[in-house]
């Protein structure tokens, strides 16, 4: 298509791009967590992370986004089976891809008036005859509303692999005598992996560095390592502590990406292809 | 490709014609006065008419931004990509400013309306002689509480009846390491201004036996939560429960026995200013006895302006959960600055009792 020579000049946006702001932030995260406050170089940082404060906030940030993750997925999978299966397949899919162009305190917020003791939540509980609880503060919200708002990025993965699935492999299935239920282990559910790999990648990982909704939603009764790196960047100003703090979430990141990296060439794991 | 070099014609020529007409916007409120300056406060720290008074007084156009805390505040003005003139920090930050030279000092030949504050506020161990800062207001931190939502006779004389079983998941606490932990502090008898390892370490433990009581631990929806019932009590700044009594009428305000917290904001004058002049006649302006009076009124805190008190409402002025009078102030605390080290291991602390709430 085009000369090869040529390429080059077309990357160098994309290299610029990478240097600037992929390699120079982690750079520059990595060198200031070798820095105290007082700017010593120093590997006390490191130590202070290996403390149970913080193992534990690391600990309860992967239980949380593993939550949230799983639950994704749960509603997610169905969710997007159907869409494969419905007339207007475009249509449905934007209906869900917009509430993702919302902001997401704006969204935050309205769950703090639709959980409250008063709102609608506990208005339905109250028609139902199970009283009022206490629904906004807890546990329970926090997985909710983080769910709620990391849904469109788990459907639209799962939605293209399951897509691009050519129909001919699940009549050939059924033609050889499999049940639903085989065809959907053996053939569907192997062959659109790829697409829950991208989506728990596109979920888990923001999740693991939450830190507006756990204040909001969860009241501070959930604290994650986004929590953490916050308060030592804007209260504490020990950025190096903080630096350390993203270093080892960095390095999550990259093993996450590792486990649900793509051995194959499947085509249909990118979550930008619509 | 067409279609590509089509969209981006179209982009180009509408960036372009939002480019001018924000141009053409900013021309017409950059007025000929002397400039503009830029007032850096915290939110819902000021009447928005009284800057539009301002502005038509003196022809200085305000640039109006707001901040949530006095470290967030500082790193903005140390970093520098915004010029302010006025800022509003606390007592304990503006020493800490001092130190790193980030302040311009005031010439108060240019301030005469400072005849109107009250002696009192002037001339405090964190800024002596009122070299960099001048009063703006000041409060406490105390209780607020909702009675019509609590058993019957329930007070707050004491910080330790936060821990009433009875009051089990209604207490919200302000998301602030130095006011939690000091409320720890000050319900064992210790100065909210310790530094001691023991001290701070026996206040986390006490605090995580709170833990069944707290609801949350969240910072300005605090005040909505108490005003619309969703918890009963709450620790808090005296100015954000006067904030929730001006629409729940319901709502008490309580500062223990034990002490508790006494702070001022001041307004300064960053060294990175641009319009100085513009600076001292807007802190000049905000001194100005109807003007701080009318401040006050919409604000909620206490002002240190005497001459305003003497226009505003006595019943607001007598109420002594508000301006607590002088012999009262005597068992509250300032803070003092504790530097950088310090102000970490309170958050660490803080960190701790979040992360080992009892439930």
């Amino acid at each position: 298509m085009e000369n090869s020579s040529k390429r080059p000049i077309y990357l160098l946006p994309y290299y610029l791009w990478i240097a600037l702001f992929v390699i120079t932030p982690i750079a520059l995260v990595a060198y200031f967590s070798f820095f105290d406050l007082s700017g010593n170089l120093t590997l006390e940082n490191y130590r202070n992370f290996f403390t149970s404060v913080y193992l534990r906030m690391t600990l309860s940030s992967f239980w949380y986004a593993f939550l949230i993750t799983l639950f994704s997925i749960l509603i997610a999978y169905p969710t997007a089976y159907l869409l494969t299966k419905t007339k207007h397949k475009q249509l449905w899919l934007l209906l869900i891809i917009i509430p993702s162009w919302i902001n997401l305190l704006l969204k935050t917020y309205a769950f703090i008036g639709i959980f409250g003791l008063y709102g609608p939540a506990n208005q339905f509980l109250e028609f139902l005859g199970i009283g009022q609880q206490q629904i906004l503060f807890t546990d329970f919200s926090f997985v909710f509303v983080s769910v709620y708002i990391f849904i469109p990025f788990m459907i639209l993965p799962i939605f293209n692999s399951l897509d691009k699935l050519n129909p001919a492999l699940i009549d050939a299935s059924r033609d050889l005598g499999a049940s639903s239920w085989t065809t959907f282990r053996r053939i569907i559910f192997p062959l659109a992996i790829g697409g829950v790999k991208s989506g728990v990648q596109a979920v888990f990982i923001p999740a693991l560095s939450l830190f507006m909704i756990t204040r909001l939603i969860a009241g501070n009764k959930v604290i994650t390592l986004g929590t953490a790196i916050e308060q030592q960047f804007l209260v504490t100003q020990n950025w190096g502590m903080g630096s350390t703090i993203a270093v080892f979430l960095i390095l999550f990141m990259f093993i996450i990406m590792m486990l649900t990296g793509q051995r194959d060439k499947g085509g249909t794991t990118n979550v930008k292809t619509k | 490709m067409k279609d590509i070099i089509r969209i981006s014609i179209v982009l180009l020529a509408v960036s372009g014609l939002l480019l001018y007409a924000v141009s053409l916007l900013e021309r017409s409120s950059a007025t000929t006065g002397s400039g503009t300056i830029s007032v850096f406060n915290w939110g819902e720290y000021i009447d928005p008419e009284l800057i539009e008074q301002f502005e038509e007084e003196t022809n200085i156009q305000v640039v109006y931004e707001t901040f949530a805390s006095n470290e967030a505040m500082m790193t903005k003005i140390e970093q520098g990509g915004t010029s302010y003139d006025v800022a509003m920090p606390s007592e304990y930050a503006i020493e800490k400013m001092k130190e790193s030279d980030m302040l311009l000092p005031i010439d108060h030949s240019k301030i005469p309306n400072l005849e109107n504050i009250d002696p009192y506020f002037l001339d405090l161990p964190f800024d002596p002689g009122n070299e960099y800062s001048i009063p703006y207001f000041w409060g406490t931190v105390g209780i607020a509480f909702n009675p019509t939502l609590l058993e019957d006779g329930q007070t707050f004389e004491s910080w330790d009846d936060l821990w009433d079983p009875a009051l089990s998941q209604e207490v919200v606490l302000v998301d602030s390491a130095r006011e939690v932990i000091g409320m720890g502090l000050n319900s064992l008898g210790y100065s909210l201004n310790s530094t001691d390892m023991d001290k701070l370490r026996e206040a986390t433990e006490k605090l995580k036996t709170l833990g069944p009581n707290v609801k949350a631990i969240i910072g300005d929806e605090i005040v909505e939560m108490m005003r619309r019932e969703e918890a009963a009590v709450a620790l808090t700044w005296s100015g954000q429960a006067a904030d929730m009594m001006w629409i729940n009428e319901d709502i008490d305000f309580s500062v223990p026995q034990e002490g508790s917290n006494l702070w001022f904001d001041n307004m300064i004058i960053p060294a990175t200013a641009t319009n100085v002049e513009g600076a001292h006649a807007f802190i000049n302006f905000m001194l100005d006895a109807e003007v701080a009076a009318q401040n006050a009124d919409y604000v909620g805190y206490s002002t240190p302006n005497e001459a305003a008190t003497e226009l505003m409402d006595p019943e607001v002025i007598e109420d002594e959960r508000f301006y607590p009078p002088e012999e009262l102030r005597g068992r509250l605390e300032v803070y003092e600055n504790l530097g950088l080290e310090m102000l970490g291991v309170y958050n660490e602390f803080f960190l701790e009792f979040k992360m080992d709430m009892e439930n």
